[in-house]
């Protein structure tokens, strides 16, 4: 076993603990917060597969934006249920089985495919990525569209979240 | 190396995982907690398969991007949406919302 598969084996087996918990803790700060461990754990799973430039949006986008956004709404809207009574709903069990068998069921069809066994080709030396996925993303020729579609769909978001999340009775709306 | 396979049931756990948070969840915002692991194992799914694959091929990375930018759209509205709910019905339960006008 290689240093590598051992680096890989304690992250995937600290990320998904961190997932379970995210799923199971009461408190919902600490949720979130062990989200940012598991979100964490996955922006090393990309290092490990040299994809750098998806490692560092991982740490800026997700856990600088997105887990700091989750901790600002559980704060927002922490009065009523402060981590008594029960967090699940009365058919977690069934929501149990029905992971449990996504899981079995993916597994499954994995075990049925060949190309699950393949070993990564060995990384090409001198070969940047980043300046790779920059030309992908701005050629016409690449994906320049989809870039595009996902920043108007962004701008279309946050306009929308802006607008919903607004309260126009104490809003200052220049009244 | 990591074999390709390790990689796969990875994600897989922590689909799963993500699903029963899901599923299984009262409170509106862990729910999409739940759904944000969901995107974080398709994500490591894509660069798993850029790397195994054709690494000049970028479109793996690409398609990772997007998903960063859908989650981030995802995560805005619905926590806009918990929000307002919250301050109009007092209750982030997901049973308790279930009235289309209030």
């Amino acid at each position: 076993m290689t240093g590598e598969q051992i680096v890989f084996l304690v992250v995937a087996f600290v990320t998904l603990f961190a997932g379970l918990m995210v799923v199971t803790t009461r408190n919902l700060v600490h949720a979130a917060l062990w989200l940012v461990a598991a979100l964490f754990g996955v922006a090393v799973t990309y290092v490990i597969l040299h994809a750098n430039f998806l490692a560092v949006v991982q740490v800026v986008v997700y856990i600088g934006a997105i887990a700091i956004l989750f901790i600002f709404a559980v704060m927002l809207t922490r009065r009523d249920m402060r981590d008594q009574g029960p967090q699940m709903n009365k058919n977690w069990w069934f929501g149990a089985v029905l992971a449990v068998l996504t899981f079995g069921g993916l597994y499954f069809l994995l075990q049925g495919w060949e190309g699950m066994t393949k070993t990564a080709t060995s990384y090409p030396v001198g070969f940047d990525a980043i300046s790779e996925l920059g030309n992908a993303l701005v050629s016409p020729a690449g994906y320049v569209l989809p870039f595009e579609v996902a920043s108007v769909l962004l701008v279309a978001a946050l306009v929308g979240a802006v607008y919903v999340a607004f309260n126009p009775r104490n809003g200052n709306s220049g009244k | 190396m990591v074999p390709l396979s390790w990689y796969l049931i990875f994600a897989a756990a922590l689909f799963s995982i993500g699903m029963f948070g899901v599923l299984s969840r009262r409170n509106a915002v862990a729910i999409l907690l739940g759904i944000e692991l969901m995107l974080n194992s398709v994500n490591i799914n894509l660069a798993a398969f850029w790397r195994y694959g054709d690494v000049h091929l970028m479109a793996g990375q690409v398609f990772a991007i997007i998903v960063f930018a859908v989650a981030a759209a995802e995560v805005a509205v619905g926590l806009a949406l918990v929000i307002s709910v919250y301050r109009s019905r007092r209750t982030v339960v997901a049973d308790e919302i279930d009235m289309m006008k209030w």
